[in-house]
């Protein structure tokens, strides 16, 4: 009896914890769970029986496809767009001292801070004020404009953590500045760009409010839910969200294990310094 | 000539986001404070007027939604970090191998739609659901029998899609601390509770600072959950603001509305930091998760 108790006292927190991620996981598995349902009525809430029917056919609802590509497209755009700009600040907060650091690292800070249906109802009234007709370029405006902040601290924090002599060494072979940037920096810079860029990805692909605000008669996917939730969600939803969950985490799954091979190889050449693609210690430093 | 171009090249690398930054949120929040102090309607057009009795009438008119929104984000906050917390420190100090593949499990919520993942609860809470049957079975369900449509399941929902913004930020500063200062601790004959108390939490601070602060400020503002999981009796704020710009086109009062969230949400988290230590300035970073 005593030692039961101390085995609960010792694994009390693994308990507690594994409870906690069974938590954040059900809803997921009820979206996968439903996807499989054969509703009786127009709504998907009441588990009725399985069927593979609207497996067979995912994309035969037009204008869920065609809000999903509408959506793939904002977001491939809004990210090149956001990760070059944004890289380009980071640099220039991370290397140069100049007048004016401070006041940026603010106005790259507050649209962080900011909720989100403020950011969207002021771009709004600026869109109205110039009698701007909301649509896909005012999206593509305001989802470059609250990725940008994401990105350069993304880069940011890859930036601190970066070796200086080896663009030195370069410099020192006699390649230019251009050269090294190039051939030396960019490349060991490349996770952190590739993070950013994934990030962009995901708060594009994946907003409503601000897009809520912007969009016009222009349909992405989350406004495309927004729209069916009060008539009926149609099947095909959970089975594309379903689709779209599996090939995130094999993405992840993906980078996790090149990011092992990666330290192995590092194990054996233990010269060369790697950090994690999956960098989710923040702020390694702050400039 | 090459110095004063050395010195332009930061200006040359920042501007095109500065302009972006400036041109689509500052310019943006002067024509919303403009438009906040406007008189008129959609039909007969808005005219600039100076008319504060936007920010007074549309306080009085929608103060509850306001004391609402609040209180739903603080309990959401609260619980998030009752959850978060210990399972951060799990995945920092006990997990092992199986770090990697938690972590993944605390952002795969991300790899679904936000709108779904709410929708997803509105299915677990049903009315015909087996958590509802169970609650009352248990005769924990109050006279209408129903868990949707209360404060409850708005505040759930919040604390749901908020958990991790803040696990990831208090794991990260758990993570970072040298577990030979709580051995030291130790040595020093400190029981593991002082030990806890002593070091891990202070050190840990800077997570919880940020953590808080990135469930609260999009809680606060936020209404799909209040949408999706409540009625008209739980509309929060954002609810208030985004009918009033979308629905029935009052924007002046719409445009005062936001810019006292943000006003108040501001004010929040300067007190906040005051409270909690500088830092909190920190936050920021963990974000990107």
């Amino acid at each position: 009896m005593r030692g039961a108790w101390k085995w609960l006292r010792e694994k009390a927190i693994t308990i507690y914890g594994v409870l906690a991620i069974a938590y954040m996981l059900i809803p997921i598995a009820v979206i996968i769970v439903f996807s499989f349902n054969d509703p009786a009525g127009k709504f998907n809430f009441i588990w009725e029986g399985f069927t593979l029917e609207h497996w067979s056919d995912p994309f035969a609802i037009t204008e869920l496809t065609d809000a999903m590509v509408l959506s793939i497209e904002l977001a491939a755009l809004s990210t090149i767009v956001s990760t070059a700009i944004g890289t380009l600040m980071a640099i220039a907060l991370v290397r140069h001292e100049f007048f004016g650091r401070r006041a940026s690292n603010f106005l790259i800070v507050i649209p962080m801070a900011t909720p989100e249906v403020v950011i969207g109802a002021a771009l709004l009234s600026m869109f109205l004020l110039y009698g701007v007709s909301p649509g896909f370029n005012t999206l593509f405006i305001a989802h470059v404009m609250f990725s940008i902040s994401f990105v350069v601290v993304v880069v940011r924090s890859r930036l601190i953590g970066f070796d200086r002599s080896l663009e030195e060494a370069a410099q020192d072979l006699g390649a230019d500045a251009f050269t090294t940037f190039r051939t030396v920096t960019l490349p060991l810079l490349a996770p952190g760009i590739i993070a950013a860029a994934l990030l962009a990805f995901a708060l594009s692909i994946d907003d409503f409010v601000i897009s809520n605000f912007n969009s016009g008669t222009t349909v992405t996917f989350p406004l495309y839910i927004f729209g069916a939730s009060q008539r009926g969600i149609p099947v095909e939803v959970n089975v594309i969200a379903t689709m779209l969950f599996a090939v995130t985490v094999a993405a992840m799954l993906f980078t996790i294990w090149q990011q092992r091979r990666a330290e192995r190889m590092a194990e054996a050449r233990p010269e060369q310094e790697l950090e994690p693609t999956l960098a989710l210690a923040p702020g390694q430093g702050r400039a | 000539m090459t110095v004063i171009r050395r010195r332009l090249v930061p200006y040359f690398l920042l501007g095109p986001g500065l302009i972006w930054l400036i041109l689509f949120f500052v310019v943006p929040m002067y024509f919303m404070g403009r438009l906040s102090l406007e008189e008129g309607s959609l039909t007969e057009g808005f005219r600039f007027t100076w008319q504060f009795s936007n920010f007074t009438d549309s306080l009085s008119e929608f103060d509850t939604q306001f004391v609402r929104s609040f209180w739903y984000a603080g309990i959401a906050t609260v619980l998030a970090l009752v959850i978060a917390y210990p399972l951060a420190y799990m995945i920092a100090f006990r997990a092992g191998r199986w770090k990697n593949a938690l972590l993944l499990a605390v952002i795969a919520p991300f790899f679904t739609t936000y709108l779904i993942r709410t929708l997803a609860w509105q299915t677990i809470l049903n009315d015909t659901g087996v958590i509802v049957d169970t609650f009352k079975t248990l005769g924990l369900l109050g006279d209408n029998g129903r868990l949707l449509d209360t404060p409850g399941s708005v505040i759930a929902g919040l604390t749901y899609n908020f958990l991790p913004f803040m696990v990831l930020p208090i794991y990260a500063s758990l993570e970072r601390i040298d577990e030979s200062l709580i051995e030291a601790a130790k040595d020093l004959y400190a029981s593991a509770r002082e030990a806890f108390w002593k070091v891990t939490l202070p050190i840990s601070a800077p997570g919880i600072v940020a953590g808080t602060l990135l469930t609260f400020i999009p809680a606060v503002g936020d209404y799909i959950n209040a949408d999706f999981l409540g009625s008209q009796n739980q509309a929060m704020i954002g609810n208030v603001i985004q009918s009033q710009y979308l629905v029935t086109n009052n924007y002046p009062s719409a445009a005062a509305l936001s810019f006292v969230l943000m006003a108040l949400i501001l004010a929040a988290v300067v007190i906040y930091i005051r409270f909690a230590g500088s830092e909190a300035l920190m936050g920021e970073e963990a974000r990107r998760a």
